[in-house]
């Protein structure tokens, strides 16, 4: 598809700034920095495990909620009340930051949303998320390592490279392009030149693995360096526990916060598969939830000055049912929210084309009907943050996706 | 940058050295000696210790594996815990209680038949309740440290290792994770040593009902508490159907994702799953921490799943199902598929796989023919040993090089695989730990390990000389890189640390 018969729907910035060059729109970022000190960032997180959205960001003005979500459902009263986002929705009381910035027009819910897989299987819906390919089957490379490929060459964003926190890289971020891992630090460094010995013989041996160790080393001191050598971390948790998400983006904060640290990144948090006892306002998913809202208090600390630069967008591979099963917990669902927080993000909206909580308005009469496509979050946020083209975020970025329109206006 | 693993290592044509292939690509890597002990036929090796009685099992009478118990025996004491921990509360909620009504601190002997936490009497009594004196650690974590040191002493003491091998594998095939509750984290060792360790070499129907029987699999897939909606007990009580064991089953343990069952199948599934549970603490339904059917939760009536109809029948409705999905021609094909993949390479030969396919199918799941069908695969000899170790073979492999470590407790192993993104026990999902090369390559995953061989190698009392070893444990085919690295190293403990970051001790 030619940009001449599918033009780009830039933001309302991206119009000011080239004047209505639209050619030029695909290496925008780089003019647009130059004019106001415009440094993107983009950070995903990945919630593994299927969020139930309607425990997330509640409806709680739907008259059907309540009788569906059942024991768990938000409610507005009560001492646990949720917290108001607009007439309709409110956050679980489990994050207070995330209702601050939404507020402060910091922070956004996308609701109803789904990925275009409709089965039930979490690894399926994990590969379809982070992959971008429109079905299961794609386990090599991520959508948000082929946006970075996919920008000019020697651009800053491509050039710096990505960002994987934890012991694995998760697949989003995976292929072609330079990504740096990085986990809080738990042994003791080796003396001597062992490290130097070691690289030294891969890339005689194993070039692979001498990429692999040597960007290892570097991540480890950069992380170490912006510490003054101080105290390196010490694991406080798996990223399954709300101390280990708090933690890990801590130092995906510092890494991505320097000048010529990652300017994308890619986090993992699990636990999120709440078939029994999921709790509500409390209990189990709360606490993850508040792991969560952690880790956005955490970039917003760390992140400094470059927060106004940086949205959040927090995903997962599908959404629950909209009733509650028979052990309180909620099975592999359909629609789902996505989370977005940050300064360049244009926030105090949910958006949603609310299809109803109905028997009749569910999907398969059991989970929220998706409306809006997660895809078309994530392009409006490569195209307002990086400046992509529609072509090739239909193209390369989301294979076989050029039907899914990138939702604009999502960066102030 | 390219990070296909298999892609970059160094081309070569001729086939790599079969010893090595045992005992690094079946095996655990070699102690020293071992190469010798092998003689001139790798296979035949490997067949050796298919046969070998026993050979995968951990039992609780040898004396080499003390501490451990049984699930039943684990579970009851961790049910004891729990209630033992309610009451502590109750009664240290009653002395707040007291304490705050009766101005003097000297009511604490009334409560002398209270154990020892509750003493000591708080500060102000109005301040937070009285916290708990530092605790024993909770019979949960001594049970797993207990499991988690057998498993390390049996990595040990293999021959090659090709059992344990299969035995991490299955565990991973049909992994629980200790992260679920304290029913899980007190029986997750058991659960292997009980449903994993007896089949490994038995028939795969036997071991996906040994699996899906076992408590640590009813609660860690929450069937414990799924009740038929129809059932007795689910018309008394608000609780029902949870459709979570029934998906993993048909998507992860046997027929694999995308084989043709629909969302109908795994509900139906689900129905006759219904009342397999475990009996509780009071021991109303029988041994409390046993496996037992409760036919009171189980929903009544036929079944139809993936189109054959299972007649209402209790209990052996679902062992019905069980029976034919594990005969499934897709059950088949997702086996052997895992199976090449583990052992061969990420993307695993068609040919091998169809091999694997029809021994499992002609020999009704036996696993040792299996296993057998998997050594006299010509492609397991002829392809370039390009995957990673996994953290726990890497971590095995370095205890047989290296010895076991300066104490004899699991504590620094169990560290080390939670650095590496493979804690024991603990997957991230229930479809286990990854099995690709490049999960484990990772650059954050290089560091560590690098971290690890620095600290293993410092650890060795009497080194020798890391020459001699590299011969021992990695053999002729060492490349001339490594040779020199190893022996030109500023130390001993650096020899010993580039033989265990080396690409021939990496790579499998």
């Amino acid at each position: 598809m030619s940009l001449l018969c599918e033009p780009p729907r830039p933001s309302r910035r991206a119009v000011l700034m080239t004047g209505g060059a639209l050619f030029a729109w695909a290496y925008l970022p780089r003019f647009a920095r130059a004019a106001d000190d415009r440094d993107p960032r983009l950070i995903v997180i990945v919630l593994r495990g299927a969020l139930d959205g309607l425990s997330a960001v509640g409806p709680v003005g739907d008259p059907d909620y309540a009788g569906l979500h059942g024991d768990i459902a938000l409610s507005l009263s009560g001492p646990h009340a949720a917290l108001p986002l607009d007439g309709f929705f409110a956050a679980n009381p489990a994050m207070p930051v995330f209702a601050r910035l939404f507020k402060a027009s910091q922070a956004a819910v996308v609701h109803a949303a789904a990925t275009g897989y409709r089965e039930r299987s979490h690894f399926d819906g994990q590969d379809v998320l982070e992959s971008g390919f429109s079905g299961p089957g794609h386990v090599a490379t991520g959508w948000l390592n082929r946006a970075l490929e996919s920008l000019p060459a020697g651009e800053r964003v491509a050039r710096l490279g990505g960002l994987a926190v934890g012991p694995s890289t998760p697949l989003v971020i995976r292929g072609a392009a330079p990504v740096l891992g990085w986990a809080p630090q738990s042994l003791p460094a080796p003396a001597g030149d062992l490290a130097t010995r070691v690289l030294d013989l891969y890339q005689h041996r194993d070039p692979v693995l001498a990429v692999a160790l040597r960007t290892g080393l570097d991540a480890d001191r950069m992380a170490l360096d912006d510490q003054m050598g101080a105290n390196p971390m010490k694991p406080k948790g798996g990223l399954d526990s709300a101390a280990g998400m708090r933690q890990a983006a801590q130092g995906a904060a510092r890494l991505i916060a320097a000048d010529d640290g990652p300017r994308v990144a890619a986090l993992a948090f699990d636990g999120w598969d709440t078939h029994v006892n999921e709790g509500g306002a409390t209990g189990r998913l709360a606490t993850l939830l508040g792991g969560l809202d952690g880790a956005f208090e955490e970039f917003e600390k760390g992140l400094g000055e470059r927060w106004k630069d940086t949205a959040i967008v927090a995903i997962t591979e599908f959404g629950r049912t909209a009733r509650i099963n028979g052990t309180v917990g909620t099975d592999h669902g359909t629609g789902t929210v996505v989370l977005l927080a940050g300064g360049a993000i244009k926030g105090g909206r949910v958006i949603a084309d609310w299809p109803g909580l109905k028997p009749a308005q569910l999907y398969q009469q059991r989970d929220l009907a998706p409306t809006s496509d997660v895809r078309a979050v994530l392009k409006g946020l490569l195209a307002d943050q990086f400046g992509l083209s529609a072509a090739v975020l239909g193209d390369k970025v989301f294979p076989d996706s050029g039907a899914v329109k990138p939702m604009m206006n999502l960066v102030a | 940058m390219r990070w296909r693993a298999d892609l970059a290592v160094p081309a070569s044509n001729s086939p790599p050295d079969p010893t090595l292939v045992a005992f690094n690509r079946f095996g655990l890597g070699a102690r020293p000696g071992d190469r010798d002990r092998l003689g001139a036929d790798p296979r035949g090796y490997l067949k050796a210790e298919l046969r070998r009685p026993d050979v995968a099992m951990i039992s609780l009478d040898d004396p080499a594996y003390a501490g451990v118990l049984g699930s039943t025996a684990a579970i009851q004491a961790s049910m004891a815990a729990r209630f033992q921990r309610r009451l502590d509360r109750s009664l240290m909620t009653a002395a707040a209680e007291q304490a705050a009504n009766v101005p003097a601190a000297t009511n604490a002997p009334v409560m002398a038949s209270a154990p020892l936490k509750v003493g000591a009497p708080a500060s102000p009594p109005s301040a937070a309740p009285a916290k708990p004196m530092p605790a024993a650690p909770p019979v949960e974590a001594i049970l797993y440290r207990a499991e988690a040191q057998a498993r390390f002493d049996k990595a040990l003491r293999a021959e090659a290792g090709f059992v344990e091998r299969l035995v991490y594998f299955w565990s991973n095939h049909f992994c629980v994770s200790v992260a679920k509750n304290n029913i899980v984290r007190a029986s997750a060792g058991a659960f292997e040593r009980e449903a994993i360790r007896p089949f490994v070499l038995g028939r795969f129907a036997d071991m996906l009902m040994a699996v899906e029987r076992h408590p640590a699999m009813l609660f860690y897939l929450d069937n414990q508490q799924s009740i038929g909606p129809d059932s007795r007990a689910g018309r008394n009580r608000q609780r029902g159907l949870n459709e979570n064991l029934a998906r993993e089953i048909l998507e992860l343990h046997t027929l694999g994702v995308g084989s043709g069952y629909s969302q109908a199948d795994v509900t139906s599934f689900a129905r006759i799953l219904t009342g397999w549970t475990m009996a509780g603490r009071e021991g109303r339904l029988g041994e409390p921490g046993s496996f037992v059917f409760n036919a009171n939760a189980h929903e009544p009536g036929d079944e139809v799943l993936l189109g054959k109809t299972y007649p209402a029948g209790g209990m052996g409705q679902a062992e019905a199902a069980l029976n034919d999905i594990a005969r499934h021609p897709a059950t088949a094909r997702h086996i052997a598929t895992k199976l090449a993949r583990h052992f061969i390479a990420d993307e695993p030969p068609p040919a091998a796989v169809a091999h694997l396919a029809r021994a499992f199918t002609k020999n009704d799941g036996d696993l040792r023919a299996l296993a057998a069908a998997l050594i006299d695969i010509p492609e397991a000899w002829s392809t370039p040993l390009a995957k990673m170790r996994s953290p726990f073979d890497y971590i095995a492999a370095i205890r047989r090089a290296a010895g076991p470590g300066p104490t004899n407790e699991p504590g620094q192993s169990l560290n080390w695989l939670n650095a590496l993104g493979e804690p024991l026990w603990r997957p991230p999902g229930p479809n286990g730990f990854p099995d690709q090369a490049d999960s484990w390559a990772s650059a954050e995953g290089m560091k560590i390990r690098l971290d690890i061989a620095w600290q293993a190698a410092r650890q060795v009392k009497d080194i020798g000389n890391p020459s001699d070893m590299l011969d021992a444990v990695i053999g002729p085919s060492a490349s001339p890189e490594t040779r020199q690295a190893v022996a030109r190293a500023e130390s001993k403990q650096q020899g010993l640390a580039l033989l265990l970051m080396a690409p021939e001790f990496q790579r499998r």
